[in-house]
């Protein structure tokens, strides 16, 4: 089976070759990631050589103090003693300063590289059809954006600094072992035989449980989040006792899949401990026979005796960054798989110009589903000339919003094609498309930020007039200005802070304002009182008089207003025609009709 | 939330006092983080040991070329270095699990809480904020339990100790070491105050980051609608552009005391050096005392190095805490009463006594959201409720099941003041189907059995019925099909009838729908009238209304205008007596166009 984007992320049992393919496509990531900070790279990698030089010299000129300076300076001779000395004060100003500048180096290195991950990551989900937001669900998308970032910063911004640095300690530090006294650096270079099983053991160990956190930890934050969005029904039914031990299920489960880690990485960091000073031991053996020989100064033995001891100092330091290494791996894993999706509704590569839209929606052959064995619009072929208002009712469910859907192209047709202006959907640049097509969703949703924020989504360079002038047209002003801070007042997240009706007034002033020459409204007057609905239908009047426009309601009030009315029954168009014919023939909508007119004393 | 506030909020407490507050999450763990602390404590002294075997062993056999003399030496050495190992293992294994138990525990305790607090402050928090405290400084306290606070003891400990060690080989060696070190700890000190201001600047943005990531998930429909994700992106990135700012400021901090950190050491290793030689040729130290002194000193430079490090993570760390306390500290205005009454035989008897309620942050200008309501709903009655937009329906609702509670008179359910009740009692008497459906992401078995989960297939059989909900038994894997996300997979009329029958399946003494049937077509809203009436025939109901077919299900109507009830009848005695009711509800404009219509046919 072939793995792409986001698959198999939950599963645990990967073949090796999934394993291999998923970590080639997080190091291409990486890659590319390091790519437009290249120079910087090299700048960085330039100052930590020299830094690291300049911090390892230090147990050299201390040996080098002892071996030569204190014999010469029983001749009273403090020349070389005072040279060996300056130096380390040099080296340690310079290597102190370059590694304060390394840091801070590192520091724009890893956050220029962040910002560019977070950005790409927002870019891909927002490019992302609705089928994959559906199927993946927000909270996943949510931790990969949160928590797996975090991890990611957490390397970043510690991690790679620290093995970087960590590595070329130990190289630098091994290069001055042999040139201090080649027996140690034989003995240290030993040491890295049992050193190299050790890390292998808990590489492969720990990648696998590092996974596990990662997919334990998102099913907390999916917990999570689901719940804060459903706070009123969570209450209102009580589910407050049965979420407690829910999650604590979800705590529990990462709880333990961090444990795991953190058990195993227990073992190798003392691991490391028991390499570093049994090496120390043999370091002292072997050098101590040649200095009782007369082969090898006392000084030198310390030299090396120190640096075996600072060779293991940062490798416990890097042990623990890799920690956050794994943490990481495991989440750009997740992350490289968000961005290898495809949209199912992919931008097109050579778009058709379509600048000036007239507004000319045909459905050519369309069918269409959402899971492969259940069509919901079974063969469709409709044709709404520019500036014709359609109102489409029909019984819940019979797909009317998914037709609305297919105009603006959050789906892709299964077969046949959508056009506008006779250009096929997909052909078209989506600022295009969005500029000529607008929906106005049965779903009412706010942005937290102000009324004026919220309204000039439709229009984001949109004046205050403007503002206020799409808000009196909807007839939104009057309760607007009635807000504590008027256009300013926050309207808190999912517009909370305002009434269902008043929500869908915003929502509809924010369609006002973007003045498209396609308009689609999806339920857009439901939850509105019967005056509010009037002003609305008012403004629409005017608004709608040379666009094209579908209107999808079931108070059939808005069929006052249209042109052409569709009936719409388990996918198919059953009646299309003038309200007057329709009202006044025997069919579905003469029948709809003459029930909604009852509903009315 | 502000920066601004933090640094207000940083006075108050100390670090330490600050980090305490965590003291009864972490007391179980704390014998086994002291078990740990000592464990690392003796393989510090451990290490601090070696030197002095090493001094031993120049001063002895080294000088005097004793071979069969260095054999134990060496075999002391191994030994110790085992037993440093040793001791990290188990330092290890005393800390580590905790840690993770702690942050479990803590996380369970933030969830918990989060569900009791009312929907007043849910209102107020932005959900990243919420979901940054769950995730990112959970963890962060769980990593500083583990090693940060262990650590930070047993350097300055092992610091400490490493001076006398130092003092002990020579005691002006060990001054001059102790006097160059002193601008450490001041720089420490100032690094402190620099540093926490920016580590909280830093969190709190991440959370205002993962807030924006939330809704741009979640209002992915309307971004796409409008073809604004580049707007998004925009806003998205410029505050991804200020963390990127704060970021880099804390890195130069970090720069600053690594500077000293490092500088610090090395200068003192050279002036040590050149007054060793001084004393060295005085007679004063040998050469094995120089050799102990360097190699004491370079095992204390990786716990004075860490001293920054585990600093900044402290500062985090108190940060996260503070972050988790303001959430913990909230102060639950709506909680259950110390003797609870019980409504020994609900007969639904729901009562408003001039009742009061205003939203926290409506300005004192503004008279009260509800101005006084007296409304009684007698068992088995129904009640419309109808107003315009925004007049406070649903707040009215909500004030039933004390989603918010009432600011002035009271509500009473069978004569029992409903503050008088346990919540769980309360919300099992009274049902609620809310405006927008708000489902979860579970089986639709689940979603609607929500209220009553030990219900029976018959029951939910028949709430599904009474909603006309039937169509769920065609979905692919019946009543257990996971319904997506918010329930956002079905369409706007299947959503309402499942929440519909959610709230009926509770089979409560009161309903409180919230605008029911909004989203019907005119048919289905029939049909599910229809067999509405025969449950509510014998529940008491109170029904938000929009349109004449609901209010066509209530026994009398209620007029909410202006925060009261100002009038309550039949809907014909209202059509005929109250001027405001014709306006909220009469259609006959619609009317008038509908006969427009016909003329023109
Ligand atoms: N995202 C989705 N995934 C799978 N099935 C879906 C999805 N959205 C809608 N459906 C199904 O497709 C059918 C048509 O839904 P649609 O939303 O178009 O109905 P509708 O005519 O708008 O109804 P309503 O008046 O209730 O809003 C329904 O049976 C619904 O369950
Ligand atoms: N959480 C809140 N905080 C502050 N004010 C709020 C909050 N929720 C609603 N309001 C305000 O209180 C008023 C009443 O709101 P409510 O939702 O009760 O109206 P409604 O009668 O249900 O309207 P609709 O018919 O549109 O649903 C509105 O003006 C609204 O702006
Ligand atoms: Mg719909
Ligand atoms: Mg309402």
């Amino acid at each position: 089976m072939s793995m792409t984007g986001v698959d198999g992320e939950d599963r645990n049992d990967l073949t090796k070759e999934e394993s291999r393919r998923i970590r080639q496509r997080s190091f291409a990531l990486l890659r590319s990631l390091v790519k437009p900070v290249q120079k910087k790279v090299v700048l960085t990698a330039i100052v930590v050589v020299l830094s690291t030089a300049l911090q390892v010299s230090g147990p050299a000129l201390i040996g080098l103090g002892i071996t030569v300076g204190l014999p010469a300076l029983t001749d009273q001779n403090w020349m070389p003693l005072g040279i060996v000395v300056a130096t380390y004060l040099v080296a340690a100003v310079l290597g102190s300063v370059s590694i304060a500048w390394y840091t801070i180096l590192t520091a724009q290195l890893s956050q220029a590289m962040l910002l560019d991950l977070r950005k790409r990551v927002f870019v891909q989900t927002q490019r992302l059809s609705l089928e994959f937001h559906e199927k993946y669900t927000s909270g996943r998308i949510i931790a990969r954006q949160t928590s797996d970032l975090d991890s990611i910063k957490e390397l970043l911004g510690n991690g790679v600094n620290q093995l970087v640095q960590g590595g070329l300690y130990m190289l630098f530090i091994a290069v001055a072992m042999f040139i201090v006294d080649w027996v140690s650096g034989l003995v240290l270079l030993a040491s890295l035989i049992p050193l190299a099983f050790l890390t292998r053991w808990f590489a492969d160990r720990s990648e696998k449980l590092f996974r596990e956190t990662r997919v334990a930890s998102a099913k907390l934050i999916v917990h999570f989040v689901e719940t804060m969005t459903g706070i009123r029904a969570v209450k209102a039914f009580r589910k407050e006792k049965r979420n407690e031990k829910e999650f604590a299920e979800h705590v529990e489960h990462y709880r333990d899949a961090n444990s795991k880690v953190i058990q195993v990485f227990g073992l190798y960091d003392p691991g490391l401990m028991l390499i570093g000073n049994v090496t120390l031991g043999f370091v002292l053996l072997f050098g101590g026979m040649r200095v009782v020989n007369g082969e090898l100064g006392i000084g030198l033995l310390l030299s090396a005796l120190l640096y075996t001891r600072q060779f293991y100092g940062p490798m416990q330091e890097m042990a623990m960054f890799y920690n956050a290494y794994q943490a990481a791996a495991a989440a750009l894993e997740k992350i490289s798989g968000v961005l290898e999706e495809r949209p199912t509704v992919p931008d097109p590569t050579g778009p058709i110009d379509l600048r000036q839209a007239r507004g000319h929606v045909t459905f050519d052959g369309v069918t269409f589903a959402y899971n492969k064995d259940r069509v919901v619009l079974p063969s469709f072929d409709l044709d709404i000339p520019a500036g014709q208002t359609i109102a489409l009712v029909g019984s819940t469910g019979a797909g009317k919003s998914t037709l609305a859907k297919l105009i603006s192209r959050f789906y892709d047709p299964t077969e046949g094609a959508v056009l506008l202006d006779g250009v096929d959907l997909r052909k078209l640049h989506p600022k295009d498309l969005r500029r000529a097509i607008v929906m106005v969703t049965q779903e009412a949703y706010l942005f937290s930020g102000t009324v004026a924020d919220n309204i000039a989504l439709g229009k984001p360079d949109a004046s205050r007039e403007e503002i206020e002038r799409a808000a009196k047209a909807v007839g939104a002003h009057e309760f607007i200005e009635s807000l504590p801070n008027g256009y300013e007042t926050d309207v808190n997240k999912r517009g909370g802070r305002v009434s269902a009706g008043q929500r869908q007034l915003l929502s509809f002033a924010r369609a006002f304002i973007a003045d498209p020459q396609v308009l689609i409204l999806d339920e857009a007057t439901a939850s509105l009182d019967i005056p509010s609905e009037r002003l609305v239908q008012d403004g629409l009047q005017t608004l709608l008089a040379d666009r094209t426009a579908v209107i999808i309601a079931h108070r059939l009030s808005t069929v006052a207003i249209a042109d052409r009315v569709l009936v719409m029954e388990h996918g198919r168009i059953v009646e299309d025609g003038a309200p007057a014919d329709l009202i006044g023939g025997t069919g579905r909508f003469a029948q709809l009709h003459a029930a909604w007119r009852d509903s009315l004393v | 939330m502000s920066a601004a506030k933090a640094t207000e909020r940083k006075s108050e407490l100390s670090t330490a006092r600050a980090i305490a507050r965590i003291y009864p999450y972490a007391r179980a763990a704390m014998p086994r983080i002291g078990l740990g602390m000592l464990a690392a404590l003796i393989g510090a002294l451990v290490a601090l040991f070696i030197p002095q075997v090493l001094r031993g062993l120049v001063d002895g056999p080294l000088s005097d070329g004793v071979l069969a003399a260095v054999w134990p030496a060496v075999a002391l050495v191994l030994a110790l270095g085992v037993l440093e190992a040793a001791m990290i293992a188990l330092r290890r294994w005393f800390v580590l699990v905790p840690g993770t138990h702690v942050e479990a525990r803590m996380r369970n305790d933030f969830y918990n809480k989060l569900q009791d607090l009312p929907v007043a402050f849910h209102d107020r928090w932005p959900s990243g904020q919420l979901l940054s405290r769950v995730v990112s400084d959970l963890g962060l306290i769980r990593r500083w339990l583990a090693f940060g606070v262990v650590l930070l003891v047993v350097n300055v400990v092992t610091i400490v100790i490493g001076f006398a060690f130092l003092l002990s080989i020579n005691w002006m060696l060990g001054v001059l070491f102790m006097v160059c070190s002193t601008p450490l700890w001041i720089y420490g000190y100032l690094f402190e105050k620099k540093y926490s201001i920016v580590a909280r600047r830093s969190q709190d943005q991440s959370g205002d980051l993962a807030t924006s990531v939330e809704e741009s998930v979640h209002g992915i429909r309307v971004l796409k609608a409008f073809g604004r994700g580049g707007h998004a992106l925009k806003n998205f990135a410029s505050q991804a552009e200020d963390l990127r700012g704060t970021e880099i400021e804390k890195a130069r901090a970090i720069a600053g005391i690594w500077l000293w950190l490092l500088l610090v050491p090395d200068v003192t290793f050279a002036l040590s050096l050149f007054g060793g030689a001084f004393l060295w040729l005085n007679g004063d130290i040998t050469t094995g005392g120089l050799v102990a002194f360097f190699a004491t000193a370079t095992v204390l430079r990786w716990p004075v190095e860490s001293i920054g490090f585990l600093l900044s993570m402290t500062f985090d760390t108190r940060t996260a805490v503070d972050r988790f306390f303001e959430v913990m500290d909230e102060v639950n205005t709506i909680t259950d009463p110390e003797q609870p009454v019980s409504v020994t035989d609900p007969k639904g008897r729901l009562v408003f006594e001039d009742v009061h309620f205003r939203y926290q942050d409506s300005p004192a200008r503004y008279p009260d959201l509800l101005d006084g309501i007296d409304l009684a709903i007698e068992p088995g009655e129904t009640m419309a409720l109808v107003g315009l937009t925004g007049s406070g329906k649903t707040t009215l609702t909500a004030l039933a099941t004390r989603l918010y509670d009432v600011t002035g008179g009271r509500i009473l359910l069978d004569g029992v003041d409903i503050r008088d009740l346990s919540r769980e009692e309360l919300r099992t008497h009274i049902a609620m189907a809310f405006e927008d459906a708000t489902l979860f992401s579970a089986s639709v078995r689940d979603n609607v059995l929500l209220g009553r989960p030990d219900a029976g297939e018959d029951a939910l059989a028949e709430a599904l019925d009474i909603a006309q909900a039937k169509f769920v038994y065609d979905l692919p894997d019946g009543l257990d099909t996971r319904i997506g996300e918010e329930g956002l997979s079905l369409s706007g009329g299947q959503r309402q009838r499942l929440a519909l029958a959610r709230a009926v399946a509770a089979r409560p003494e009161v309903l409180v729908l919230d605008d029911p049937l909004s989203a019907l077509d005119v048919d289905t809203e029939a049909l599910v009238e229809a067999a509405l009436r025969k449950v509510l025939a014998a529940t008491t109901a109170l029904i938000v209304a929009h349109r004449p077919s609901t209010v066509m299900l209530a026994d009398r109507v209620a007029l909410l205008e202006n925060g009261r009830v100002t009038a309550v009848g039949t809907h014909s005695e209202l059509l005929a007596t109250s001027e405001h009711y014709r306006f909220v509800i009469s259609s006959l404009e619609d009317e008038q166009d509908d006969s427009r219509v016909e003329v023109n046919a």
